[in-house]
């Protein structure tokens, strides 16, 4: 598999530049097309943006560290709930509320990772998947966090300028990361952890950096959920959602950033325009997942990205792929 | 002590069903280092092929004993089926890929069963008494039921003949040539397909007999049964040593016990805490399992 295509060399401040051109947009829109916009669309795009958000957490961990997690809504719910509490008891500025539900989530992921990542295999797959389990259940017996009727009576604080923002600035913090050095090693460690350890890498940091960093992103996608509402609720963070991001990942292509982001996009967007044949919905969203992985097992850009599509063949990133000749 | 002994019963009947369901996902494990999801959805799919069979056949007006054996009988016949089907039409063509494509895969397989079992069975359902119940006061507040006896005597039974066909067997000995390793196994000429379709078969068998017992214990089947006691039981395989048999009772046994031990003496509400609890307890000390064997990776 290639890894993480090498960026074109030029200057920092272009790129720097384009960002704040984007966050720019962002907000010109926020401010002069989201008022005349239906509020039903802005609402699929608010909840498309909170599915990238935790959809490029995991891209992180399993399609470019190769770490199976199963339980990616858990940290969405310690985000939420972290947030909702930090916003309720404090009169901190909502978005840094976001901002401290995403380090709880974080630590989180410090705390379920190290102990696990220690280990090879489908160990980190099933504790993740118990792991949101045991958060439901803390969740549900805490009436300090609403128990299983929810909490109510948050601010509505997250719109489209909020949203985008965040999943911009995720966009460009994961992408670093996957072009510094570290991503180098995650690419290493999914390829081959065992050859990279005999070279004297201490893959298991590695693996838990990524994850790390993951549940961050999973945790600011919960935050904006608690700020979206107004009340989040324990039914909304079950297994099932996890496995929603999941398949996100996959069917967008591991190794590939742009793949799960547009898959995200799609699949949180189908099931509205799916409407009709609603009750079918999780039937052809199964069969797409299988069928998938037997015709197209590396998913719609699997080891690519987007902007690969685009340029010309010579010009292919040639600085990890691991096949290059 | 009348507690401690009363949620002893109850746990060793739940265990006993945990161990039983525990056992297909640990067998398939142990051939293709497979978790495979689909396996709560096949216990599942017995229940409701229980369900309406005895209906079909009107064993659920008239019971008797012969009519039970020929529901369990079918609805064991058509687990195995089912298991035998998911193998061959979603893993086999994935075998020599990576494994998180098989993976990701079962979690399809399993996700388009529970949906399908939601649009043709509906929500709950209610399951009729097939066999004449009783309770028996042993001493004042503890109760045997006659439920109880019939997981405890079935699972018995069936597991004395798992260990029969797997120690003693022609087909057993290959099912453990493979899985110590399938390419050495298929160069000695054993039919490596073969073995694992009927190690789904096995798996998904006795998966069939969960369904029917849990069904005249409890009398309600919902198309969500799977993944809810699929998942505690995939934990109870872990717990015991995924890819060890013993270890899959043990595991269920032990998980059983502690989740109605939990419900008696802290809060029912916790009960499903408890097995991830022991879950990641017993990856931070043992990470192979009590009864798992451990495997050093080698190049």
């Amino acid at each position: 598999m290639a890894g993480p295509a090498a960026p074109a060399v030029r200057s920092p401040l272009l790129g720097y530049a384009l960002f704040a051109a984007a966050i720019a947009v962002v907000w010109g829109i926020e401010a002069y097309a989201i008022p005349w916009t239906d509020p039903y669309f802005t609402g699929i795009v608010i909840r498309i943006g909170m599915s990238l958000l935790a959809v490029m957490g995991l891209a992180l961990v399993l399609g470019f560290t190769g770490q199976f997690s199963l339980g990616h809504a858990g940290f969405m719910a310690v985000g939420a709930y972290g947030t909702a509490m930090v916003v309720i008891h404090t009169g901190i500025h909502p978005m840094v509320g976001v901002f401290l539900g995403g380090l709880a989530a974080a630590f989180a992921g410090l705390l379920v990772g190290l102990p696990t990542l220690r280990l090879t295999g489908d160990y980190l797959a099933v504790v993740t998947l118990g792991f949101n389990g045991i958060i439901l259940v803390f969740i549900q017996n805490t009436p300090f966090l609403g128990g299983a009727a929810g909490l109510t009576g948050l601010p509505v604080v997250t719109n489209f300028g909020w949203t985008f923002t965040w999943v911009l600035l995720g966009a460009l913090f994961i992408r670093n990361l996957l072009n510094s050095s570290h991503g180098r090693v995650f690419a290493a460690v999914r390829d081959n952890e065992i050859a990279l350890r005999s070279l004297g890498v201490d893959t298991t940091r590695a693996k838990v950096i990524a994850f790390v960093v993951g549940a961050f992103w999973a945790g600011v996608a919960g935050g904006l959920l608690s700020l979206y509402r107004a009340s989040i609720f324990p039914s909304q963070f079950q297994f099932e959602r996890s496995i929603d991001i999941l398949a996100m990942v996959v069917l967008g292509g591991t190794g590939s950033l742009s793949g799960p982001l547009i898959a995200a996009a799609a699949l949180t967007a189908l099931p509205e325009l799916l409407r009709p044949i609603a009750d079918y919905r999780m039937i052809i969203y199964s069969l797409l997942l299988i069928v998938t992985m037997i015709v197209r097992p590396q998913g719609l850009l699997g080891g690519k990205e987007l902007i690969d599509l685009f340029r010309r063949r010579p010009a292919a990133p040639k600085a990890s792929g691991g096949k290059a000749a | 002590m009348i507690l401690f002994l009363q949620q002893l019963i109850n746990g060793l009947s739940l265990g006993a069903i945990y161990a039983l369901i525990a056992l297909g996902y640990t067998m398939v494990y142990g051939t293709l280092q497979l978790i495979n999801f689909a396996h709560g959805e096949v216990y599942m799919m017995g229940a409701f092929a229980a369900l309406y069979l005895a209906k079909w056949l009107g064993v659920d007006q008239n019971p008797s004993v012969p009519g039970v054996i020929v529901v369990a009988v079918g609805a064991m016949a058509f687990c195995a089926v089912l298991g035998m089907t998911i193998e061959r039409v979603a893993y086999r063509p994935l075998r020599k890929m990576s494994r998180l494509n098989m993976l990701i895969t079962a979690i399809g397989v399993s996700l388009l069963l529970q949906n399908i079992g939601l649009l043709a069975f509906g929500a709950l359902q209610s399951f009729p008494s097939l066999l004449p119940e009783a309770k028996w006061e042993l001493t004042a507040g503890l109760v045997l039921r006659s439920q109880d006896v019939q997981i405890f005597t079935t699972t018995v039974a069936l597991m004395l003949a798992l260990h029969h066909i797997v120690e003693r067997t022609q087909i057993g000995r290959a099912m453990r040539a493979v899985s110590h390793s399938r390419d050495t196994a298929a160069l000695m000429g054993i039919p490596v397909d073969r073995v694992v379709s009927f190690t789904f078969a096995i798996g998904s068998v006795l998966a069939g007999a969960a369904a029917l017992l849990i069904a005249l214990d409890k009398h309600k089947i919902e198309p969500t049964m799977g993944s809810a006691y699929g998942l505690k039981a995939f934990v109870a395989a872990v717990l015991g040593g995924i890819g060890s048999i013993p270890g899959a009772v043990a595991g269920g046994l032990l998980l059983g016990l502690a989740e109605t031990m939990v419900s008696g003496y802290i809060a029912s509400t916790w009960r499903d805490a408890i097995a991830f609890i022991l879950l990641i307890g017993i990856l931070l000390y043992k990470p192979s399992g009590l009864f798992g064997k451990h495997t050093v990776e080698k190049v």
